[in-house]
């Protein structure tokens, strides 16, 4: 009996990453932004949408996004322009969005994301363009909606990827890229948990049978806010798409077009949501109401000045001077502060290596438990130095190190003090250290007598004794001196 | 194409929805045939030719009007909810619609 092949299904998924803009004001009007606020405090005609009210554009928000769109290696227009983008809906007051659709801030551009294999992804970016936010809607009572629009007008990023992305984890680390790039340039915070980052993945499938391909229609799934649902997601999307086609072969793109489906995070499943307008139905024409922008001779320039090292060309840089491998740099470097940090402490004197061991091992963990990131822990970077230099040095223990890490998050003294307070200074002392090595012997006669009797065991059986010893001593036992003083108390070997 | 085939009943229709009109029965077909000849006539523009031409969308020659990032104070809640139709608890209040908003 011959099974039918099976069929082969290949994931095919675009990002559509809306980032809100770390500006003080809104994009057309000088409302504040601000988080939080009673309903309906931060409005005014502009962003209420009263007739006659006239849009003005905010100078930084524009900045802010030539500067992403530049980051991202796209090609800035000369001239960008503003158009509307109309539906119905009454978070929206005009009636139409104020968008970006002929002639964005930016277009085609590129991300290279780091893999775990030590290889780069590139995701090729389409484009870049401003737009400002609809309000929020309530639907908690029963027979009404609510309407709050002090997020109506919200200067937001919009960037959108080529359907580049393979795989859920692919697209995770897309999204955790460009927050990392907009947090280094400083024109978003991307707070996941204040809505500041909304991600929309299109994803459909090719699937292989019989050997002819088909694609699965093209799902859109809206308002995202979190990196695991974005994963989780596109996941069952794939695994949805699949068998929809299995089970229906007219389940596809040339049949069916695009679809839009909502994330039920307590179910893990997306759901078909209602249709809005169709793409053609936005009827997007020029606002006629906003003046078109000429980018000036050597503004574009000075932006790029004011642009800092990003995130994947410092990873670089820290493999190339420092030797760091590709993981642990994407955690050194995950923000720039602490990336500042890790560097600041090299100068200072610590061993790259022994320092990035800690970064990943102890300062991250640490970081987590408080609620923050390593820079944000407020240690100096010649205490944590100090603290790699220890260690470096044969001084202190790894065990100790993390003792030692631990107090001083907590206290913030100096790493040498609190080592000798601690007791975790390294016992090489050979009076303190062999009633230690006695004890080991004593305890554990099996592994005595083996490495008396040499052959192949006896490495592993003196290995054992040490490790019994830097138990004993708290992990601040010399290795060397243990072992040295182990050979000596148990004697000639056999063999 | 003859004038009636400018515009379809069900085009109207389209756009009648788009436009959140409610047409009464024959209303599609009557309109119709009335925007069909005004269509006609802008159809005129057709014959000119544009190759040479760039796209204008807007007759005012200005650029670059920018306001600078500063907070400027707002309406307030009561201000920006005294002409509301409704308004319950500092929120404009409007009949329930399903779903999320927020095309985007
Ligand atoms: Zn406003």
């Amino acid at each position: 009996m011959t099974l039918p092949p099976a069929p082969k299904a290949r994931l095919i998924v675009g990002l559509e990453i809306h980032v809100q803009l770390r500006t003080a004001t809104k994009l057309f009007c000088g409302c504040a932004v601000r988080f939080g606020a009673p309903p309906n405090s931060l409005t005014c005609p502009v962003c209420l949408g009263h007739p006659g009210a006239l849009p003005v554009l905010n100078r930084e928000a524009l900045r802010c996004a030539a500067k992403t769109a530049m980051a991202l290696g796209c090609r800035i227009l000369p001239r960008t322009s503003w158009d509307r983008k109309s539906y119905w809906y009454p978070d929206l007051p005009k009636n139409y969005q104020i968008s970006q659709n002929e002639f964005p801030v930016g277009l085609e551009g590129a991300v290279e994301l780091p893999r775990a294999d030590g290889s780069v992804k590139t995701v090729r970016i389409r484009r870049v363009h401003l737009e400002e936010d609809a309000g929020k809607s309530l639907h908690d009572a029963p027979d009404a909606t609510l309407v709050d629009l002090n997020r109506a007008g919200t200067a937001l990023l919009e960037i959108v990827t080529a359907p580049d992305i393979a795989s859920p984890e692919e697209a995770g680390d897309l999204a955790r890229e460009i927050r990392r790039i907009v947090r280094y340039l400083g024109v978003a915070d991307a707070d996941m948990q204040k809505g500041h980052m909304r991600l929309e993945p299109n994803v459909n499938c090719a699937v292989e049978l019989d050997g002819a391909e088909a694609r699965t229609p093209i799902v859109e799934i809206k308002n995202l806010n979190s990196f695991r649902a974005l994963e989780a997601a596109v996941a069952f999307e794939f695994e949805r798409q699949t068998a929809a086609y299995l089970a229906d072969p007219a389940y596809t793109l040339e049949r069916r077009g695009k679809e839009s489906r909502g994330w039920d995070e307590a179910a893990l499943a997306t759901f078909v949501q209602r249709r809005k307008e169709e793409a053609h139905e936005y009827r997007c024409f020029p606002d006629p109401d906003l003046a078109p922008y000429e980018w000036i001779a050597g503004e574009l320039d000075e932006l790029a000045r004011e642009t800092p090292e990003l995130p994947q060309a410092r990873r670089r840089r820290l493999a190339r001077e420092l030797g760091i491998g590709q993981g642990d740099a994407l955690l050194i470097a995950e923000d720039r502060a602490t990336g500042d940090l890790f560097e600041a402490a090299v100068a200072a004197g610590a061993c790259p290596q022994t320092l990035a061991k800690h970064f990943i091992n102890l300062w991250t963990r640490l970081a987590k438990d408080a609620g923050t990131t390593i820079a944000g822990l407020k240690l100096d970077a010649g205490a944590l130095a100090e603290l790699a230099r220890l260690q470096t040095d044969g001084a202190v223990s790894a065990t100790a190190a993390r003792l030692i890490a631990e107090a001083m998050a907590r206290t913030r003294a100096a790493p040498r003090a609190l080592a000798q307070r601690l007791g975790l200074t390294r016992l090489s002392d050979r009076t303190a250290l062999l009633p230690l090595v006695k004890e080991a012997i004593a305890a554990n006669p099996k592994a005595a007598a083996q490495y008396r009797a040499g052959g192949g065991k006896a490495a592993k059986s003196l290995g054992f004794l040490q490790g019994r010893v830097m138990r004993l001593s708290g992990g601040r036992a010399d290795p060397a001196v243990a072992a040295a003083l182990l050979r000596e108390e148990l004697g000639p070997q056999l063999g | 194409m003859s004038v009636a085939e400018l515009l379809t009943p069900a085009q109207v229709e389209a756009a009648a929805r788009l436009a959140r009109l409610l047409l009464n029965e024959g209303e599609a077909a009557a309109f119709a045939a009335q925007l069909a000849p005004i269509l006609a006539r802008v159809q005129a523009l057709d014959e000119l030719d544009t190759s040479n031409v760039a796209p204008l969308a807007r007759l005012s020659p200005l650029a670059n009007v920018l306001r600078p990032d500063e907070a400027r104070p707002s309406l307030g809640a009561d201000l920006a909810l005294r002409e509301a139709p409704d308004a319950a608890g500092g929120f404009f209040r409007v009949p329930r619609v399903l779903g999320e908003g927020g095309g985007a």
